[in-house]
């Protein structure tokens, strides 16, 4: 089931950008860019971080305002001043992060940026709104309930109410921002469901993401975006993920090519052994997880977002006591609840959230290289530091893994988020480590990024490392791992070989349905 | 006109900054003065005579200027590891009442002795109080903005209670003026502390220790592996847990470092100047929170806390010579107000940068 439209030339333009420069202090972020898109059209932009994707939606949405270039919407050329402007013109954007006030209910929220209708009126009547919301939700396949509160929500619903909020408004473009990267397999289908309803509607959907086969799916046609540069408008049905990823980064990749080569699988380094441990709120978020990591293997832990796995990382490493049950390195028992000895012990930590935890941003680079190592011998003699062997230390960093930036002085705020890892990975392993905890090693890197840290995951593991892998990318698990455990509320609710799960099924254990065995 | 973050911070914005806006502070004051009648540039020139060039200003000036020197180094060693203590009023009365009390314990002791018995009892007196926000901050997260301050409350009234509310030991009972009016009673001469004069420059055994502790923080904190801490601490704890660092030891060692250095200028005010426990003079002065406004000045550093106290303590001390019919009283409040102003202004420019689109 490929996109509708096929390949079929637009026949009357909704939006069209015409030569759109948008440029930064350091970066021309859109340069003259063109691009339109049809009315009933679904138009993927595709592009790597950083490519233009997100300030060419702004510019859309009237958050920025265009450097050069024209917007021409229903075929008359029109400014935005402010965001208010582009949305009474029938543009809305759902966010990434929602835009949404969680005591309220479903109907609130819907009428809450509404100036138009009953959202002008003094005295609300929720009455009416909830019936429109009901309405419209019928009619999208958006199943939600609208006098529920937005807290009540899980992630997926919470989508579905800033789209309703998108059609409330009667939206004729709407801007999905990644929508699918909070969403099961499951859910994302519901919502290619929901974009081609809009569509047949004649509304136009432009679709931001990074994942091809989802454009593949749901576009009719896509523009990929490079470096700022609108390099192709094809017909998704034309197009291969291959020839799509060459767009993207300017070079042939290997997409989901998965090296099977790996060294032999030695003794168990990390054991988990019925791990309880507390969420931020009290309550336990991980919940009787038992696991082992042998040398040699990756790993993977799936699931979407919020179900234990950032916690289990964290007890792991020591950052969040252990409640109930046991964590074992190479056969030793750790006390938990004490980084420094989980650090001894050998474990290596790539947090999810880099920039605050796995480095100190305001700090220099070099001080965030000897972060872990600055307590004893060669950075330190006695209570003294000694600058010159870091700055060495750094220096060989920076030329080994090939941090682009000016030296080791600068701040670590200021490194790009696939470099800033890149010192992240080195510092990692020059501790010597035997297991390796990776949280969500690649959000929010381009591809150039995520093949570089993937490459030294794998790389990792070949030395005989045990990887823990965790990640809400499920391909990105199947493209690495040995094995994989899918988490759900807490609990480790399946345990797969690579090479016998399907997606379909893994998809339904992260949704919290069982299968079939 | 928009204004972003600047990718880089040029050396020179450090020293040109802070010049620029102390001259802004001048000027703005100048202005205050020709609306208020009074001749900008006469009204700056006796000020500065009287603060730095007269004869024996100088002087004066280092004795206003040196409890704030301590207390802007407290101030300035918690704020470097984003800890709050504003406990350094407090902390400054605890060391003066603590360093008080050995003073007149160890009378007939040779002075060298009594001098170190002082500092060592100020340290442990202002350390002890800062530990009670410090416990309460690491073991069970509360706020030590709130607890510090409002701890120098606290030890404000124990200080009264102890000269003019009790027969306690600390007070003067004998004396015919201390039967009329309470006071403290007046340390023994082994307990005064030695000064040194240079070319008719005094300078006080407490300014001295100030300067040694000035030096001390700095190789602490730019040298060795608890400095490294701290900055990692201060700039996000998470990172600093994630290291393996001991943050809530560090919070503790910090805060206590603080409040040492605030118990030292408490009893350097006994020991060099005032000789007696003085609560009310002390209350008055506000060293400590006088402090905080130094510490903010000098950006953390150690020696440029030295100088600012300095700069501070010489318009406080002009203020007080000029005080007269024919000088305006309120002008050297002004002043240190604008200058306070004009620097945290200032600092918008080291972090940002203007540009005007056109």
């Amino acid at each position: 089931m490929g996109g509708g439209g096929g390949a079929s030339p637009p026949t009357s333009i909704a939006v069209a950008l015409r030569g759109i420069t948008k440029r930064f202090p350091a970066v021309v972020a859109n340069d003259s860019i063109d691009f339109d898109a049809a009315a009933g059209e679904v138009h993927a932009l595709l592009g790597e971080n950083g490519a233009g994707k997100t300030t060419l939606s702004n510019i859309l949405t009237g958050l920025y305002r265009p450097d050069e270039g024209a917007i021409v919407l229903f075929g008359q050329r029109t400014e935005f001043q402010s965001p208010r402007d582009a949305l009474d013109a029938g543009i809305a954007m759902v966010h990434q992060h929602f835009r949404l006030v969680s005591p309220f209910t479903v109907a609130e929220n819907v009428v809450l940026g509404d100036h138009r209708d009953v959202g002008r009126s003094f005295l609300l009547r929720p009455r009416a709104i909830e019936e429109r919301v009901e309405e419209l939700s019928r009619r999208y396949g958006l199943a939600v309930e609208p006098r529920a509160r937005i807290w009540q929500l899980s992630v997926g619903e919470q989508q579905r109410v800033e789209i309703l909020k998108a059609l409330y408004q009667d939206a004729r473009i709407l801007i999905l921002d990644e929508p699918t990267a909070v969403l099961t397999p499951q859910e994302a289908d519901a919502l290619f469901d929901t974009i081609r309803v809009m569509a047949e509607d004649g509304r136009t959907v432009i679709f931001i993401s990074h994942k091809l086969h989802e454009v593949k799916a749901v576009a009719d046609r896509v523009t990929v975006l490079r470096r700022g540069k609108s390099v192709a408008t094809v017909p998704a049905a034309d197009a291969t993920p291959r020839s799509l990823a060459a767009l993207m980064v300017g070079r042939e990749l290997e997409v989901g090519g998965r090296s099977v080569e790996r060294g032999p699988v030695g003794e168990p380094v990390l054991e988990l052994d019925g791990v309880w441990a507390d969420g931020d709120r009290g309550v336990p978020a991980v919940k009787d997880v038992s696991l082992t990591i042998r040398g040699g293997e990756i790993v993977g832990v799936a699931g979407v977002a919020g179900n234990g796995q950032r916690e289990l990382a964290e007890t792991i490493v020591g950052m969040r006591p252990l409640t109930n049950g046991g964590v074992a390195v190479s056969g030793r028992r750790l006390s938990g609840g004490d980084p420094r000895e989980a650090i001894s012990a050998g474990i290596a930590y790539i947090p999810e959230d880099r920039l605050g935890t796995g480095v100190a941003p305001g700090l220099s680079i070099g001080s965030n290289i000897v972060l872990k190592s600055y307590r004893g011998a060669p950075v330190s003699t006695g209570p003294m530091l000694r600058f010159a062997r870091i700055r060495e230390l750094a220096d060989r960093v920076i030329d080994d893994y090939d941090v682009r930036t000016s030296g080791p002085d600068v701040p670590a705020w200021q490194l790009s988020g696939g470099n800033l890892q890149k010192v992240v990975l080195a510092r990692e392993f020059s501790g010597a480590p035997v297991v390796l905890v990776a949280a969500s090693p690649t959000r929010g890197l381009d591809v150039a990024g995520i093949e570089t840290v993937h490459s030294y995951l794998r790389g990792a593991a070949s030395t005989g490392l045990g990887v823990l892998l965790i990640s809400e990318d499920l391909d990105e698990i199947l493209s690495l791992a040995d094995r994989v455990a899918v988490m759900y509320e807490g609990g480790v609710v399946g345990e797969r070989d690579v090479g016998t799960a399907t997606v379909e099924e893994l998809g339904l254990l992260m949704a919290g349905g069982k299968s079939e065995d | 006109m928009r204004i972003e973050r600047r990718l880089r911070q040029p050396w020179w914005l450090a020293v040109v900054v802070p010049v620029v806006s102390i001259a802004g502070a001048f000027v703005l004051s100048g202005l205050v003065l020709l609306l208020t009648g009074y001749p900008p540039l006469r009204s700056f020139h006796r000020l500065f005579d009287a603060a730095f060039i007269a004869n024996g200003a100088l002087s004066d000036t280092v004795v206003a200027g040196t409890p704030l020197a301590f207390t802007g180094l407290a101030a300035a060693v918690a704020f470097r590891m984003n800890i709050f203590n504003i406990g350094g009023e407090g902390q400054l009365y605890a060391g003066a009442i603590t360093g008080a009390t050995v003073g007149l314990l160890m009378a007939g002791t040779p002075s060298p002795l009594v001098f170190a018995g002082m500092i060592a009892a100020g340290a442990a007196g202002g350390a002890l109080l800062a530990a009670i926000p410090a416990v309460l901050r690491a073991f069970f997260s509360t706020n030590e903005i709130i607890t510090s301050l409002m701890l120098n409350y606290v030890v404000a009234l124990v200080m009264e209670y102890l000269i003019f509310d009790s027969q306690s030991y600390l007070r003067d009972t004998s004396s015919f003026q201390g039967k009329v009016f309470p006071q403290g009673k007046t340390l023994p001469a082994e307990a005064t502390w030695s000064s040194w004069t240079i070319h008719g420059l005094v300078l006080p055994l407490g300014f001295l220790l100030a300067i040694v502790v000035a030096a001390l923080m700095w190789v602490l904190y730019s040298r060795t592996r608890f400095g490294f801490e701290v900055q990692v601490i201060g700039d996000s704890a998470r990172a600093g847990r994630y290291a393996g660092m001991r943050t809530r030891r560090k919070i503790l060692a910090v805060m206590c470092l603080s409040g040492a250095i605030a118990g030292l200028g408490g009893a350097s005010q006994t020991g060099d100047f005032r000789h007696q426990l003085d609560p009310r003079g002390l209350r008055q002065a506000n060293y400590g929170y006088t402090g905080i406004v130094v510490a903010a000045l000098a950006r953390y550093n150690p020696f440029a806390v030295v100088l600012v106290a300095l700069l501070l303590g010489g318009l406080t001390n002009a203020g007080f010579t000029l005080q007269g019919a024919d000088f305006p009283a309120g002008l050297v409040g002004v002043i240190q107000g604008l200058i306070l102003f004009c620097a945290l202004g200032g600092e918008l420019f080291v972090r940002y940068r203007v540009r005007f689109a056109w």
